[in-house]
């Protein structure tokens, strides 16, 4: 934030003022309130970054501060330094063929990784430094032999056709794929994978697969090795070509040279097809993945069949006890029915015992009531008509209403209730049309 | 989808989702926030969606179907998100599809399909319908799949309304980056122009929106806002303005045509009169007078008449005041004066209203700035203040995880401890009765700080003295006799000189001292640069030196005894 311009002018400090280092301590400030600011806007974000990191505000200038630079740092900076071998310096510019251009260059760690941006970069650092003026301004010699071999490998490598030529020989880029011993410590994949990112700067196919780990899908293995195994190279043998003698004279001498050249490349061609296919083969042996997957399969296989033949050994289990369950079932069944046939027939005797003694009540009873005949001995017809019409309700009535009857007569012994309740139940059954009016004279 | 989640593959849009009205904004490549316009070209894109047969309108063309489609058109619903059914108010919905209670939410029962059945929606439903149509507008506009937005959202609008918000612009395809609250987006939007200066001010933001007005207080401080008090109202709202027009013209209608009946009093009449009175209401903003013009007003009966301005505010006058003093109240309410508020912004589609923007300008001294289209020409649209802040804040967090994001919005960044005083320095004396006070460091300022003031010396040189001290702010009523006002440093004395009136100025008066420095030897002429540095401890750093020359004093101040619990 912009400083606070004030005008007015500080007091003129009093006489006697004095303070420890000019600056005398008074007060404190007053307690702060909590509040929650708004998280909202680039001074926010910078307020957010002190505090999350803990930063002071000019520790926080300081780091924002450096932070920029480094970003033009990086533009202009590249790790386009390396030392120079005194003995490349030392190079004749006529066997330029047999030099290692990214060497002179001093970008040996980047090779064929190397952008023509960098390139360009680094040929201008070398010439700054190995420009033959300036060694002879420095009193040097004339020698401007290094000077050459720059401008021949930028040459080279500024120009793609060429570059990929020399890129195709260029032996300090190779891996030489490792032992069998090396391999077998479980460095597999860090070793083997070096080397098919080397291989696969020939691919004509982009992306290249990379060799992954042990935790790779099967698909992305399976993926890989068909990619090496139909692997599309443009790697040519040019650059090892013998030189074409430049001369109309001997034109005889020129086709054969070129003819062996042709010989040559294609040969070596073959060779090198030859050697990546054997390369693929020997990774292919050594990888513990294909094993594995192989193992899986076979587990998958065997686990399928068992779990088959667990499902049929259990589906017989089953029937055998749904079986036996049944039989079981059935047997209880039978025992229960049994059982209740037994109960049953207690029962109806019972309930017939209890008819019985229900019926000797009723009978009782009428005898209890003289017959319906009021005081003094009933005649024979009367008895007769009474029993009569007794037994008649007694045949209309089943067990339980004769129960009922039973228990409504119980206690009396006086004639004219009794007769009621005869009357009442003959009444009963009149109306629920089971006797016919008038049936039972003697109740009337 | 790994993509949303990914920061390098984010295309983030800011959105202001209002209940009348949503509108959608980026920024540009030249760090210019731009609202994007939708396929009808409106900027204010009404919250509005209907379905007529199986078809969904959105927007304008989902708002002219408020007068035939009423039962199918869902307005007004931003508010009921992430609410249960009894604490919403359906008022505002009256003239379109109903709230009802859907389960634990709110739903309308709509046909939103081909078939002649009812469906229940429910208002999550809608909002994510919504969104998605923004989504859709914003990626034709920008050529690119939108996927992520900041959302602006009142002050006021508790967590589980953000949840609900949260999950239904997922469901429209919309990674929410971060919800910021509307009025902080409207003081976002005015300091991001490239005009704009770093200043330590109180700011109001005062939105006058379709159904609801919320006026929140801000301390702006060095670019970093703290909300100090926030206001919301639900009866002095656009819909009243709408509300006295619509009474006026039905007034003039029956007058007119006895026979016809009052349009009020028919839904269908009552809908054309609201539509038309709306955009009677916007041209009062921009001309002086319009034109209200409706077919078949009521039982067939076409109406035309046309009102001035001045008519228009006589009529609304009484909601104009009302609308002051709600901004008069959120400062009250924030234990400040109207002098201390240093702006105003006018915010939601209202402001455009002229009168509006004058009575606020009364109420407040002449020394705050309101900032409306009317008062001030450099004003932004205020319907594009909120999402203009999204887009911003969009722009600024965009190559964020959300992780990040989330680490640098928890309670734990953004609770802060703030200053309960002003801090500053003595001028012209050392003696606390007679020196001037003059604010270095604000009250309401957020710890740490850090704060640098140029000062000017006694015009001879020599040794001078730097006495820090805490500061109260006085309100100084001054009597219309005129008298020799104590010369203050603030800049608000300037309206002083109108005569019979009562003047309020604002003064500052000494609490405590704080220090005492020295610095002898100080060249004729030169400056002193004081820097204040406030720890979150209260722990006052200070550094005194002369403009150019060496050396200097440097003093630490220990923060109070009783250790507070502030945060590191």
């Amino acid at each position: 934030m912009a400083a606070v311009q004030i005008s007015l002018p500080l007091p003129v400090l009093p006489e006697g003022w004095s303070g420890e280092k000019d600056f005398k301590p008074i007060g404190h400030l007053s307690h702060a309130t909590d509040r929650n600011i708004e998280p909202v806007g680039p001074h926010f974000l910078a307020h957010a970054r002190r505090k999350r990191h803990k930063r002071t505000f000019s520790e926080d200038d300081r780091i924002q501060a450096q932070a920029n630079v480094k970003k033009v740092e990086d533009d202009d900076s590249d790790d386009i330094s390396e030392p120079e071998d005194p003995v490349l310096l030392q190079r004749e510019a006529k066997d330029w063929k047999a030099q290692d251009h990214y060497a002179v260059l001093g970008i040996t760690r980047y090779r064929y990784r190397a952008t023509e941006d960098q390139i360009k970069r680094a040929h201008r650092k070398k010439v700054l430094k190995h420009h033959p003026d300036k060694k002879a301004a420095a009193g040097g010699t004339e020698d401007d032999q290094f000077f050459k071999c720059i401008q021949k490998a930028t040459e080279v490598l500024l120009d793609p056709v060429k570059r990929r030529q020399y890129d195709s020989v260029d032996e300090a880029a190779e891996v030489e794929p490792p032992s069998k011993k090396a391999t077998q410590k479980g460095n597999f994949y860090k070793l083997w994978g070096k080397v098919f990112e080397a291989e696969g700067r020939f691919s004509k196919n982009t992306p290249v697969p990379k060799l992954g780990n042990e935790k790779s899908t099967k698909q992305d293995v399976e993926h890989f090795y068909n990619f090496w195994y139909t692997f599309d190279s443009w790697r040519t043998f040019e650059y090892l070509d013998e030189d074409v003698p430049d001369d109309n004279e001997n034109r005889d001498q020129k086709r054969h040279v070129e003819r062996k050249n042709a010989n040559a490349r294609r040969k070596k061609k073959t060779e090198d097809t030859a050697r990546l296919r054997k390369l693929v083969d020997d990774a292919l042996a050594l990888d513990e993945r294909i094993k594995l997957f192989r193992q899986q399969e076979n587990a998958q296989k065997n686990k399928r069949k068992n779990e088959k033949e667990a499902e049929l050994k259990r589906a017989a289990e089953e029937a055998a006890k749904a079986k036996e369950d049944e039989a079981k079932l059935k047997a209880e069944q039978e025992a229960a029915e049994k059982a209740q046939k037994a109960d049953s027939k207690k029962a109806k005797e019972a309930a017939k015992n209890a008819a019985k003694k229900n019926k000797r009540v009723v009978r009782a009873a009428v005898k209890d009531a003289n017959y319906f005949h009021g005081a003094g001995d009933a005649s024979a017809a009367e008895i007769d008509s009474s029993l009569n019409d007794v037994d008649l309700i007694i045949t209309k009535i089943d067990n339980e209403e004769l129960a009922a009857l039973t228990a409504k007569l119980n206690g009396k012994k006086d004639g004219a209730a009794i007769k009621q309740v005869f009357q009442e139940e003959a009444a009963r059954l009149v109306g629920e049309g089971k006797l016919k009016a008038g049936e039972t004279k003697s109740l009337g | 989808m790994s993509a949303e989640a990914d920061p390098t593959q984010r295309v983030a849009i800011g959105i202001s989702f209002g209940n009348s009205y949503s509108s959608i904004a980026f920024t540009s490549a030249e760090g210019k926030a731009e609202v994007i316009a939708n396929e009808d070209g409106d900027r204010q894109i009404p919250s509005i969606l209907s379905y007529v047969g199986g078809e969904e309108l959105h927007a304008g063309q989902a708002k002219g179907q408020l007068v035939r489609n009423t039962k199918n058109t869902v307005a007004y619903f931003r508010d009921f998100l992430g609410q249960d059914f009894k604490s919403i108010d359906p008022t505002p919905c009256h003239q379109s599809a109903h709230p009802i209670q859907h389960e634990s939410t709110i739903g309308f029962k709509i046909q939103d399909s081909a078939e002649e059945t009812e469906n229940t929606v429910t208002v999550s439903e809608i909002t994510t319908r919504h969104l998605k149509r923004l989504r859709i507008s914003a990626s034709d506009y920008l050529g690119k799949n939108v996927n992520a937005a900041v959302i602006t959202v009142p002050t006021n609008f508790a967590d589980a309304q953000k949840d609900a918000l949260n999950k239904a612009a997922k469901e429209a395809g919309l990674e929410v980056l971060q919800f910021i609250s509307e009025p902080v987006a409207a003081v976002l939007a005015y300091d991001a122009r490239p005009e704009a200066k770093l200043a330590d001010k109180v700011v109001v933001v005062a939105d006058l929106g379709g159904i609801r007005s919320d006026i929140a207080v801000i301390a702006s401080r060095g670019g970093i806002y703290t909300v100090l008090a926030t206001h919301h109202d639900y009866e002095v709202s656009g819909s009243v303005l709408d509300q006295a027009l619509m009474d006026h013209f039905a007034k003039e209608f029956i007058k007119k045509h006895k026979s016809a009946g009052d349009p009020r009093e028919n839904d269908r009449s009552l809908a054309k009169l609201k539509l038309e009175c709306e955009a009677v209401k916007k041209a009062l903003s921009i001309g002086t007078s319009a034109n209200f013009s409706v077919e078949s007003l009521a039982n067939g009966v076409d109406f035309q008449a046309t009102i001035n301005r001045s008519r228009y505010e006589i009529l609304a006058s009484k909601n104009f005041a009302a609308f002051a003093r709600l901004v008069t109240h959120a400062v009250e309410k924030a234990n400040l004066d109207p002098l201390d508020v240093s702006e105003i912004i006018l915010g939601g589609g209202n402001s455009h209203t002229p009168k509006v923007a004058s009575a606020v300008r009364n109420l407040f001294p002449e020394s705050t700035i309101v900032l409306a289209p009317s008062t001030s020409s450099t004003a932004i649209n205020p319907s594009e203040l909120s999402v203009r802040g999204a887009a911003i804040q969009a722009s600024l967090i965009q190559e964020f995880e959300l992780e990040d994001i989330e680490q640098s919005t928890h309670p734990a960044v953004t609770v802060t401890p703030h200053t309960a005083k002003a801090v500053g320095i003595l001028l012209i004396s050392g003696d606390e009765g007679t020196a001037v006070f003059h604010t270095i460091v604000d009250a309401e300022t957020p710890l740490p700080v850090r704060r640098t003031a140029i000062i000017a010396t006694p015009r001879e040189g020599g040794n001078v003295l730097l006495k820090l001290a805490e500061g109260l702010r006085h309100i100084k009523i001054t009597k219309p006799e005129p008298r020799v006002r104590e010369p203050s440093s603030d800049d608000e004395d300037d309206e002083s000189e109108e005569e019979e009136e009562e003047v309020r100025e604002k003064t500052w008066k000494v609490d405590a001292v704080l220090s005492e420095a020295a610095l002898k030897g100080v060249k004729k002429g030169a400056k002193i640069e004081v820097q204040i540095n406030i720890g979150h401890d209260l722990t006052v750093n200070a550094i005194f030196r002369e403009v150019g020359g060496k050396g200097g004093v440097r003093g630490i101040l220990q923060g109070p005894k009783v250790t507070q619990n502030g945060s590191a």
